[in-house]
């Protein structure tokens, strides 16, 4: 069952090679042999995943099937499942059980997915490494002295050390993104709105989007498939229609038009990432893709302004967290005091980023600050609407770096943030991204190559990287992982 | 010594909040229900309790209900709306910010004409009308009134109901003109039937924003806003209160602080609740979970064309059509359920009664019924085709007007028809001349002093020869035909 993708899975349920059960089980063999090592899950849902398998069973022996049916998969303990605690890797909401499910789940139950549990998060999603969860450290299955990325790094690490055929997270400035290249998979993040995010713990509530990782493009894109589409509870959703993306896989590109701008290949960029990520693109050429400079020329506003909007917007969002109505309550001299007792319970970034985006909202900072960055953002969008005019695809490294060891920038805010510099734009704009295995640096560390499309163009990104994928198969390599007895 | 006093001109400008009449909330789907009749959090859901990874839908009534209070204060309904997270933190507030229109508000600058006690109109202007979400409801318990009890006790019934924020501009000038400019508000928002208009259940709150500055200045003196008030009468007492301490400290050679005071109902003061120094910056921006409402032409056009008619326009045509007076018209209109009453009863009686006298039927004779039962016109038994039917029967004679009355009142309490009360208590007029003449021969003949008094001149008898007959007839015959039968059988025994 090892080294098998989420598509093999799939041909072998249908084949009825294999079951649900059985791949259920083997997944969650492999998370109680692996887990305890890498610590990507938050809660294991096993009582609920091995009946959902059997569910799916029975669906498939009355005669159904679907891209999911019975395939199990992780989500980040940011998405809410009815009866499943959902942490958002704070301790202020330690023990919260939605009674509700996330659009997204709702669709994954539909279509028979088996959930196997809640992967760590970085808290509130803030941050680039998951060290900033208040529950457990995930380690980076390639080193596990190294971090996965973040802030969806369980999620990464879940589906690179095959403890999940694939497995969703949120990208709010690059947090699948990110980790998808620092833990050598797919991570898609498709334009804003065309997944609900209704049932999905606010961070960034306009920089937020549901997205998944996949050991192949294939299996990314299924995930995606299965997630995508309008919903009227969520006013930011899209109601446009949802193309057949498996069926755009066809791995030709030839004529496709790729730019490469020039503000991305800067000084500080780790010098075999940028190898690896020109001769990826060299090899798109190869493929028949017409390779053009381009410039993104407010790039390096994207940092700023991003750090602006963000905390502004988590500002509101997390001050709903006070112990009145659900999580933990501290109990205070009055009902001041238990809120203010509550509140302690958020961790340090998060309470960093409250305190800046509270400022930058402020009486007299407004203009300066949240006032400015929302007019940059919108030159942001226009750069890459200009660039849109001339290419279909830009390809990018994803990140500036390979993974780095755990706890080396977890003192150093400002060069944590650094990890994002290269996915944020994508978030402020109304594109969609992928990372996509792009070989590996001298410490055998994964390196990711990113592919931005224009507005809902996420079948032309998938593509290029099938196309891409199939032509260089650093998919098939996959960390070496001892299996404790 | 007053002489020697400044001469103070108030300046007033109203904010009245108006919960919506609509079926659920302003962005999930939870009924509005009475706040104060529910039980606690029965209507509540993870939305409008602000629970994780919970997002807003806009109620598109509720945006069109504003839209009608727009239009009815002559406000431009602006087109490109953006609600605003305005975010202060109090666990009345679920998400810690509550949704309303900041910038960008549905309705700017439009006015409403109220009548002063002179008579004489006067025009406010509204300067805003914006659209938002209610709080929740907090109740401190005190261990000294709740034997062992003691915390805060939440409810989340009104958390998300549609509210309406109206904003006049400080043309307002007395206690008197802020109470009648609510009222005028209050009854066009019933009109509009977008909400009830109860201030005691808080539904219609109303906000002065209080200063005074020495007459023939410009400069806006230091404000206070007054809260708590949960009548006309307070609104008017409080507001006039507030000008008279506002003079009283400016008088004695004191500053006025700009801050929000609360009206004690029952002490009949105003105190000191929040001043300006602890006010809360609230961090307003854009609310990013809704895209910015947009509302099309043909929907300003839609609803402006289904508005109903609105009191002024109702008592110029009243005045115009029915002739009634500019009087009669108003207290016709004041509530809309009355004027629609008035005005069926008038499409059902095509001809006769006129309009006039079904108005005076109304005022003078429904009222007194209704005041004495202490119903109001939708839950009265008398329908307004029962009263045309009534009044057609004073018109062909079948019984006269004190009968009218007598039938009038015995409709209210038996819900029964005109008709069928005349017929069963025998109230049918009498017009049957022979009849009369035999109650009248029968009469003069058992009272021949008076008769021979009359004949020599007393004639002021007549009406007591009238009393007799009709007090015989048991005030069934038609007075018309007694007068003149009598008048005939006097003159026959000359």
């Amino acid at each position: 069952m090892d080294y098998l993708s989420l598509t093999e899975a799939r041909d072998a349920l249908r084949r009825g090679e294999t079951s649900s059960t059985a791949l259920t089980q083997a997944m969650l063999d492999r998370i109680v042999a692996l887990d305890n090592d890498l610590q990507s899950y938050l809660t294991i849902t096993d009582e609920l995943a091995l009946e959902q398998a059997a569910a799916a069973d029975q669906r498939r022996a009355n005669g159904e099937d679907g891209p999911l049916l019975g395939i199990p998969v992780a989500i980040k303990d940011i998405i809410s499942v009815q009866g499943v605690p959902n942490t958002a890797g704070s301790k202020i909401l330690e023990g919260f059980i939605p009674p509700y499910d996330a659009f997204v789940v709702q669709k994954l139950k539909e279509a028979g997915a088996v959930i196997l549990g809640k992967t760590n998060t970085d808290e509130f999603a803030m941050g680039s490494s998951t060290e900033n969860s208040a529950y457990v450290t995930t380690r980076n299955p390639w080193d596990l002295e190294r971090v996965p990325g973040g802030s969806s790094g369980g999620s990464a690490t879940a589906v690179s050390a095959q403890m999940a055929f694939a497995a969703l997270g949120t990208d709010t400035g690059g947090s699948v993104r990110q980790p998808a290249s620092l833990c050598g998979i797919v991570g898609l993040r498709p334009t804003y709105g065309r997944i609900s995010r209704w049932g999905v713990v606010a961070f960034a509530s306009s920089l937020d989007q549901v997205s998944m990782f996949g050991r192949t493009v294939a299996d990314c894109t299924a995930l995606f498939q299965a997630t995508a589409g309008y919903d009227p509870r969520d006013s930011t959703s899209l109601d446009v229609p949802v193309p057949d993306f498996a069926a755009g896989l066809t791995g030709d590109i030839r004529g496709l038009r790729v730019g490469v701008p020039a503000e991305y290949f800067i000084e500080g960029i780790d010098q075999e990432v940028e190898t690896a990520v020109r001769a990826a693109i060299a090899k798109l050429q190869e493929l028949g893709a017409k390779i053009r400079p381009i410039s993104l020329p407010h790039t390096r506003y994207a940092l700023p302004v991003y750090y602006l909007i963000a905390p502004a917007e988590a500002s509101a969002n997390l001050a709903r967290y006070d112990g009145v109505r659900y999580g933990p309550r501290l109990p205070g001299a009055d009902m001041i005091d238990t809120v203010k007792k509550t509140r302690a319970l958020f961790g340090p970034e998060v309470k960093r980023r409250i305190m800046l985006g509270t400022y930058v909202l402020s009486a007299g900072y407004y203009d300066e600050y949240y006032g400015r960055a929302l007019k940059v953002r919108t030159l942001i969008k226009q750069d890459f609407l200009n660039a849109f005019e001339q290419v279909d695809v830009i390809a990018c490294p994803t990140s500036p770096t390979t993974a780095f060891k755990i706890g080396e920038r977890a003192d150093d805010p400002l060069n944590m943030y650094l990890a994002d510099i290269f996915t944020l734009s994508v978030n402020l704009s109304a594109s969609c991204g992928l990372s996509v295995p792009c070989g590996f640096d001298s410490k055998g560390l994964p390196i990711g190559l990113q592919l931005i499309g224009n507005t809902l163009q996420e079948a032309t990104i998938l593509n290029a990287a099938y196309a891409y994928e199939q032509a260089t198969g650093w998919h098939r390599q996959v960390p070496t992982l001892t299996v404790q007895d | 010594m007053i002489d020697t006093m400044t001469q103070y001109e108030p300046i007033i400008g109203l904010e009245i909040h108006a919960e919506l009449m609509t079926n659920s909330k302003m962005f999930c789907s939870c009924q509005v229900v009475d706040s104060v009749q529910a039980e606690p959090n029965t209507a509540v859901c993870p939305v409008c309790l602000g629970m994780p990874g919970m997002l807003p839908v806009i109620n598109r009534r509720a945006v069109e209900y504003a839209m009608r209070v727009a239009l009815a204060l002559n406000c431009a309904v602006q087109q490109h709306n953006i609600f605003a997270r305005k975010n202060y933190f109090y666990p009345d507030l679920p998400k810690a910010y509550q949704l309303t229109q900041y910038e960008l508000p549905i309705g700017l600058r439009g006015w409403l004409d109220i009548e002063l006690e002179d008579g004489s109109t006067k025009r406010i202007r509204v300067r805003r009308v914006h659209m938002e979400e209610d709080t929740g409801k907090l109740t401190h318990l005190d261990r000294t009134a709740v034997a062992a009890e003691e915390g805060t006790l939440v409810d989340y019934n009104r958390s998300g109901v549609p509210l309406l924020e109206i904003v006049s501009e400080p043309d307002i000038h007395s206690g008197e003109e802020a109470r009648a400019y609510a009222m005028k508000i209050r009854q066009i928002l019933r009109y509009l039937g977008v909400n009830a208009g109860d201030l005691e259940k808080g539904v219609f709150r109303v906000e002065p924003n209080i200063s005074i500055r020495p007459i023939g200045t410009t400069a806006f003196g230091k404000r206070t806003e007054l809260k708590n008030l949960n009548s006309f009468k307070s609104l008017a007492d409080g507001t006039a209160f507030e000008i008279a301490r506002q003079t009283e400290v400016l008088n004695s050679g004191g500053q006025v602080v700009q801050e929000t005071r609360g009206w004690h109902d029952t002490k009949r003061i105003t105190f000191s609740q929040r001043s300006k120094e602890e006010a809360e910056d609230y961090r307003y921006f854009p609310e990013p979970d809704l895209p910015p409402l947009a509302i099309s032409d043909a929907w300003i056009a839609a609803v402006k064309a289904a508005l109903p008619e609105l009191p002024d326009a109702k008592v110029q045509r009243y005045q115009a059509d029915y002739g009634l007076s500019a009087y009669d018209a108003r207290v016709l209109t004041e509530e809309k359920a009355v004027a629609e009453w008035f005005e069926t009863a008038v499409s059902l009686s095509p001809s006769s009664p006129d309009p006039k006298t079904i108005a005076n039927w109304i005022i003078n004779n429904l009222f007194s019924l209704m005041n004495e039962h202490k119903q109001s016109i939708d839950a009265i038994r008398v329908t307004p085709a029962g009263l045309a039917e009534l009044l057609e029967l004073v018109e062909r004679r079948a019984i006269n007007n004190n009968t009218a009355k007598e039938v009038l009142a015995a409709m209210f309490t038996s819900g029964q028809s005109a008709p069928a009360i005349v017929q069963a208590q025998g109230l049918a007029q009498v017009s049957d001349e022979g009849a009369i003449t035999a109650v009248i021969e029968r009469t003069l003949d058992a009272h021949p002093d008076n008769v021979a008094a009359y004949l020599g001149g007393k004639e002021r008898l007549i009406g007591f020869f009238v009393g007799q007959v009709m007090r015989e007839m048991r005030g069934k015959a038609d007075p018309a035909v007694v007068n003149r039968l009598l008048a005939a059988a006097l003159a026959a025994r000359k």
